[in-house]
């Protein structure tokens, strides 16, 4: 069965699941970038 | 283990809601909702490689300021983790059957309270101060959540992009490395909301972050879709005939494990693991060492930062670059690249080059996070998506395996050498030259993987032992 049908999930709720786990996990990131520069100094 | 028809049997029941069926994507779904679901579990218990944050505070919940005779020692205290890390391989070999045929929202579900079971468990422990409370709570239950929440959406994802399979399971994967990346200052900073003079402020963040995980993790499991049965994303044509290495067959789960490919790829990730998990434990005090006076203990902190971004993104890259290049190829240059990373490391110590030391590090645990990520798409390679899922939880023992032998190969030989007069500095280059030596078994096993013998191959659908039985007993 191929996937004719167009997508019918609206983009922002596809925008929002992807905030949802992005954010956190890109808060994350910045926080351990900002220890990481330490080693450079 | 609970059958297909076991969890027919309990639709329409209280948890009626999360039996595949209910589960299926309607037509047009789009599959870009599935990986954020799985990034919602991967990245709550992807906590446990933050836990040492609580290590500290926990050895002084009774003194607050300092530690008195009562209080737990780190000894007894880092139990909780290995415990969690042993559980995690042991409840996904058992329970990967379970989870494959009950499908990723009943397992993400049962994750979800699980780990947040574990949280609350272990905060009303440290209430009644009794560490046996904690193993049980975080150790035990917690650990189940990681086994079954760890390889709840691996399948699914699979199904959904089997065009870039490597590449989804890597998103999910990924998760799991960059969830201790928001529990560790997440936590500090809940310690240090809660903290007063007469309380650490652990208890209270256990029990928040038990809640919050809860919420996180339930999001996850509602939003998750399996395709329906021969679903295909749009414009994707599915090889005509099996590659040599990608079979288009499935094997059982329990007639993988006769196979000499499922143990062969056992001993490749034990390997890598090894290798990877030994260095990525004492980065900091290897470093410190190696380099005295040129890396202090902060920007020590900083490399274990850095490897931590590394190993968070090698398990999205390399999971990714085996979609082109292939899973068999990919280990084989973790195995490669990794002899030569291992070997360059005791020179950069010697030359005092910190620069090709910091380089190596993040290279080699690039590679230990792609070996995680990789692995669910080699699986599926060699043993079809109907099982995969049950049979890389299995194949998880390798990292409870490795949890062990890593770090106590590089503690004892470094052990062994200061105790027999050489230097800090040159005390991990034997264990260096071993990891190196390792790899190299490695890279042996990866070259006899070969096709599964078509004798494993399932006949037909419903081909299973509890499939045969049911209809046997129908008739």
């Amino acid at each position: 069965m191929q996937n004719e049908a167009a997508n019918t999930t609206h983009p922002f709720r596809v925008f929002l699941a992807w905030a949802f786990v992005g954010i956190p996990l890109l808060g994350g990131v910045f926080q351990t970038l900002l220890n990481a520069v330490k080693l450079f100094q | 283990m609970t059958t297909m028809e076991e969890t027919k049997a309990g639709s329409g029941s209280l948890f009626g809601f999360l039996d595949r069926e209910r589960t299926v994507a309607k037509p047009g779904f789009n599959r870009w909702m599935v990986p954020p679901a799985a990034l919602c579990v991967h990245l709550c218990i992807g906590q446990a490689y933050a836990f040492s944050v609580f290590n500290l505070p926990m050895t002084r919940l009774l003194g607050v300021s300092q530690s008195t005779p009562d209080d737990w020692k780190l000894t007894q205290l880092g139990w909780i983790f290995s415990i969690s890390m042993v559980i995690l391989g042991i409840s996904a070999a058992l329970f990967g059957r379970w989870v494959e045929e009950g499908g990723p929202r009943r397992a993400m579900f049962t994750a979800g309270m699980c780990w947040a079971s574990g949280f609350l468990i272990s905060a009303f422990g440290i209430h009644i101060h009794n560490l046996w409370v904690i193993y049980f709570g975080y150790g035990i239950v917690g650990g189940c959540a990681l086994g079954i929440g760890y390889i709840s959406p691996v399948s699914t994802l699979m199904k959904w992009f089997p065009d870039r399979p490597g590449m989804a399971t890597g998103m999910a994967i990924m998760g799991f490395g960059g969830g201790a990346l928001v529990a560790s200052p997440l936590s500090v900073w809940l310690m240090g909301k809660f903290a007063t003079a007469s309380d650490v402020g652990v208890l209270k963040t256990f029990i928040v972050l038990g809640c919050a995980y809860f919420v996180f993790m339930m999001v996850g499991a509602a939003i998750v879709r399996v395709p329906a049965p021969g679903w295909k994303p749009k414009g994707y044509v599915a090889p005509s005939a099996a590659t040599k290495m990608i079979t288009k067959n499935d094997v059982f789960v329990y007639d993988a494990v006769k196979t000499p490919q499922f143990w062969l790829i056992w001993v490749v990730l034990f390997l890598n693991t090894t290798a990877g998990i030994g260095v990525l434990g004492q980065a900091s005090a290897m470093s410190q060492e190696m380099f005295p006076g040129r890396i202090t203990v902060v920007a020590a902190a900083g490399l274990v930062g850095l490897m931590s971004l590394f190993n968070m993104g090698g398990r999205f890259s390399w999971a990714s670059v085996s979609d082109y290049i292939g899973r068999r190829n990919t280990y084989f240059v973790f195995m490669t690249l990794g002899f030569v990373l291992y070997i360059t490391v005791p020179y950069a110590g010697g030359t005092g080059n910190v620069v090709l030391f910091v380089c190596c590090f993040l290279v080699i645990v690039s590679m230990y996070g792609g070996g995680f990520a990789t692995v669910p798409a080699y699986l599926r390679d060699m043993f079809g998506t109907r099982y995969v899922g049950a049979i890389h939880g299995i194949l998880l023992t390798a990292w409870s395996a490795a949890g062990i032998a890593g770090p106590v190969l590089i503690n004892y030989i470094r052990e062994y050498n200061v105790t027999h007069g050489v230097p800090k500095a040159q005390a991990y280059n034997t264990t260096m030259y071993i990891m190196a030596g390792l790899l190299v078994i490695g890279f042996i096993c990866n070259y006899f993987v070969k096709a599964v013998d078509a004798r494993y191959h399932m006949k037909a659908e419903g081909d299973t032992p509890a499939d045969l039985k049911t209809a046997a007993a129908r008739a």
